[in-house]
Order: C-alpha cells, then sequence, then structure tokens
C-alpha cells in the first residue's frame, strides 16, 4: 500500500508541485517558441511526453549497465534516437504540425527537462516510477505550455483552438477546426516579445501561489538545475553557474 | 552575404526573436564579464560545429540518404567536438581555456548550437553562408547577452513588487529588450532587398 502511494506521487508531483517549467524553470526555450497557439503547444508537449516517458523507461532500465562516467553520452544517445523517431512519426502523420514546431521537434534532444529528469529520477529509480515520473513530468510541461498558449492565442491572435483539426485527423475529426473570439488582436503577444512577458507574468502568479502555500520561490539555480552540472568544470560544489563563487575563491 | 550576416544578428536573432538558448541567457547574464565570456564561446563553438557538420551531412548523410539521423549525429559530433576542444586548448593554449574553459561544457547542451546547425541545412545555405550564418547567429547571442546583462544590473537596485521579484521580472525585462529588436525586423531586407 505505501509503494502504491509513494508510486502516484511520483506521477502527480511532475504536474504542479515540482512543474517542470513553472517550478524547476526547465525546458524555457520551447515552452517560449511553440506556446503561439494552444495547437502547437498539444502537439509539442505530447511528442516531448512520448520522448521523456521512452527514455525514461529505457535509462532507468539501463541504470546498472551504464558506468556512471559516460552517463551523460549514453543519456543523449537514447533521447536522441527517441527524438528521431517521434520526428519521423509527427513527418509522416502530422506533417502541419512538423512545419508548425520546425526546428523544435529537432531541438527536443537538448530540452533540459528530459536530461535533467533522466540524471535526477531515472538513473536512480525503478522502471515504473521513472515511467509515471516522465509521465507526470510531461503533462505538467503540456499543462504550463497549454496555459501559456491560451493566454498568448486568445489576446494576441484572437483565436482558439485553431488549426487543431490538424491534430484530431488523426482520429477522423476534421469539422471543428477553432473558435474565432477577438477579430482585434493584441498580435505583440504572438510575438516574441510577448513569450518573455507572458512566461514573467504566468510564473510571477506561480510564485505567488506558491508563496501562500509557504513554498520557496521558483529560481533559476544556475548549474544546480542545469543537468550538465556534474560534467561541468565549473562547480564542484554545484552552487552556481555563473562562476560567482569561484571568481570570489580567487581574488 | 552580408544580408545574411545582419539578419542573423538583428531581425532573426536567436535569443531575442527565436528563443533558443534561453537558459545561459537567463543563467549566465548577470555580470557583464561573464556574459561576454560565454557569449565568445558560443561564437566560437557555432562556428566549429558548423564547419564540422556541414561536411559530414553533405557527404556521409546526403550522399547515403541518411538525412533521419541528423539530430543524433549532430548533437554526438557537439558534445564530442566540445570535449576536444576544451582538450586541446588545456593542453596548448592555457590562457584561452582559462578566459572559455569553463563555459564549453555548458554549451555542448545549449539549443542554439543545434539549433543554428539544423537551420543552417533547412534553409539550405552553401557551406560559406552557413559559416557566415553560425558567426553572425553567435555575435547576435553576444549582442544580446550584454545588452541584457546591462539591463540587469539596472534592475538589482529597484524597489521591485514582491511576487515579482527574482525570475519574473526578468523575464518581464527580456520582453522588453526583446521589443526593441522587434524594431529592426524590415530593416535588412529594407536595405538589401
Amino acid at each position: 500500500m505505501a509503494e502504491k502511494k509513494s508510486l502516484g506521487k511520483e506521477f502527480s508531483k511532475g504536474i504542479i508541485k515540482e512543474n517542470p517549467v513553472l517550478r524547476l524553470v526547465l525546458g524555457t526555450c520551447p515552452t517560449l517558441a511553440t506556446s503561439v497557439s494552444v495547437t502547437n503547444s498539444i502537439g509539442m508537449g505530447i511528442a516531448a511526453t512520448m520522448v521523456l516517458i521512452c527514455s525514461n523507461i529505457v535509462i532507468s532500465a539501463l541504470r546498472k549497465v551504464i558506468p556512471s562516467k559516460i552517463r551523460i553520452p549514453a543519456y543523449i544517445v537514447v533521447i536522441a534516437s527517441f527524438v528521431t523517431i517521434v520526428q519521423m512519426l509527427v513527418k509522416a502523420f502530422i506533417p502541419a504540425l512538423n512545419d508548425a514546431l520546425g526546428v523544435y521537434l529537432p531541438l527536443i534532444v537538448v530540452n533540459c527537462i528530459i536530461l535533467g529528469r533522466a540524471e535526477a529520477f531515472a538513473g536512480k529509480n525503478s522502471v515504473p516510477a521513472s515511467f509515471l515520473d516522465g509521465l507526470g513530468m510531461g503533462i505538467g510541461f503540456t499543462f504550463a505550455l497549454v496555459v501559456m498558449a491560451t493566454i498568448r492565442e486568445v489576446f494576441g491572435a484572437g483565436t482558439f483552438l485553431d488549426g487543431i483539426d490538424s491534430l484530431t485527423k488523426l482520429f477522423g475529426a476534421t469539422s471543428f477546426t477553432g473558435f474565432t473570439i477577438f477579430s482585434e488582436p493584441v498580435g505583440l503577444l504572438v510575438m516574441a516579445p510577448g513569450g518573455f512577458l507572458v512566461f514573467g507574468l504566468v510564473m510571477a502568479l506561480a510564485n505567488k501561489v506558491a508563496e501562500g502555500k509557504g513554498k520557496p520561490k521558483a529560481e533559476l539555480k544556475g548549474c544546480a538545475a542545469c543537468p550538465m552540472a556534474h560534467s561541468c568544470s565549473l562547480i564542484d560544489t554545484q552552487d552556481s553557474c555563473d562562476n560567482t563563487a569561484k571568481e570570489e575563491a580567487k581574488e | 552575404m552580408i544580408a545574411i550576416f545582419l539578419t542573423a544578428i538583428l531581425t532573426e536573432n536567436y535569443i531575442l526573436c527565436q528563443f533558443l538558448g534561453i537558459c545561459p541567457f537567463l543563467g549566465v547574464s548577470k555580470k557583464l564579464n561573464t556574459a561576454v565570456g560565454m557569449s565568445v564561446a558560443v561564437i566560437f563553438v557555432m562556428a566549429l560545429a558548423t564547419a564540422v557538420t556541414y561536411p559530414i551531412n553533405q557527404y556521409l548523410l546526403v550522399k547515403n540518404n541518411l538525412e533521419y539521423l541528423q539530430t543524433i549525429v549532430f548533437i554526438l559530433v557537439i558534445a564530442a567536438l566540445v570535449q576536444f576542444v576544451e582538450i586541446v586548448l588545456k593542453r596548448f593554449i592555457p590562457a584561452l581555456y582559462q578566459a572559455l574553459g569553463i563555459y564549453l561544457p555548458l554549451i555542448t547542451t545549449n539549443c542554439a548550437v543545434l539549433g543554428v546547425v539544423l537551420l543552417n541545412i533547412s534553409k539550405e545555405y552553401t557551406f560559406a553562408q552557413s559559416m557566415i550564418n553560425s558567426v553572425g547567429a553567435g555575435v547576435g547571442f553576444l549582442v544580446a547577452m550584454v545588452m541584457f546583462a546591462g539591463v540587469r544590473e539596472r534592475l538589482e537596485g529597484c524597489d521591485i513588487p514582491k511576487g515579482l521579484q527574482g525570475l519574473p521580472i526578468t523575464l518581464v525585462a527580456a520582453s522588453l529588450v526583446s521589443l526593441s529588436f522587434q524594431g529592426f525586423s524590415g530593416v535588412v531586407s529594407g536595405i538589401f532587398g
């Protein structure tokens, strides 16, 4: 019973409490880039979740085989293989999504959420726990993307779920192609500055909510959050990326 | 050529307009000297990665119809390359290693480097154009980092509402810096088009 409970926790922690985007501040690049429309962000979320689950399972299964010295390159190979598979599937079945996501689809390979989870969780835990962790984190990532995309698409483009038929087509539904809400939207929000702005405000809100519950704020921890931290010659003590500590020590 | 260079720096700035390399942009931009060091290392690795991956793609992958292996090959090549550069610098040019070495491992998983390599291919640039685009992207990275480091130093002394302190206000500031770069859109095509 206790086992079951903790497995449930592995799943649920990624969605709110340790949301990879809003709480751990990982995977910011795809979050900003693909949250221009809800359709794109759902597509991106599903693609990244697939890679995350598969790579978590494989890495967890191989955790006793991979020597710890070369684990980062090994993880990268596993992740890159799954990214390639997902990329080929998307190209074959949802070409519209492939065009919309463009270079960000192969760039899932350097999405720090995936390498970060491999390093922080899958390399140390059992296969079922890693699967649930991957699923939870993937859903958390998708959730954060959809929240941001909803704000940006509704106010920035004046539509909601525009182009969703490219996804629902797979299940035979093509009639629904999204709503139009505003005819004169704030175009800035779908452009680059809007991405930063909405992300900043959503994160402020998430901090506010967390603060109310007495949790610490989300903060970019420099290298501590960076999956490369261990192989990085800069931080021996894993304190921070911007080498202030080392500089001060030198002086 | 000049158009590609300027486009990469201004209108398609990798950080501010295409959202590639946000992690170092937020993480390493607190101080001007670290921002510059990181950016110089990025320029260096981007140029080198392009110089190596372009022939691999052209003469190995495309020739054998293995384009689908691009992602996996490139990330491994970049990772190996960065390690190799680190070792070579450490052994032969210690002064440069002192200045750039610490940033190199961080760059392996920087999406800007893999991004520039993949974009060069999807835009079907020639070798010379790819190199120009990579260096331009790196310089654009430098420009954005330096500008943003300046903005962040100002933020340090400001009285910021509690909920916005830390990362949120940094992102809002990034939004304003990015807004200023939107002003360049059309400039390059206006001059050269």
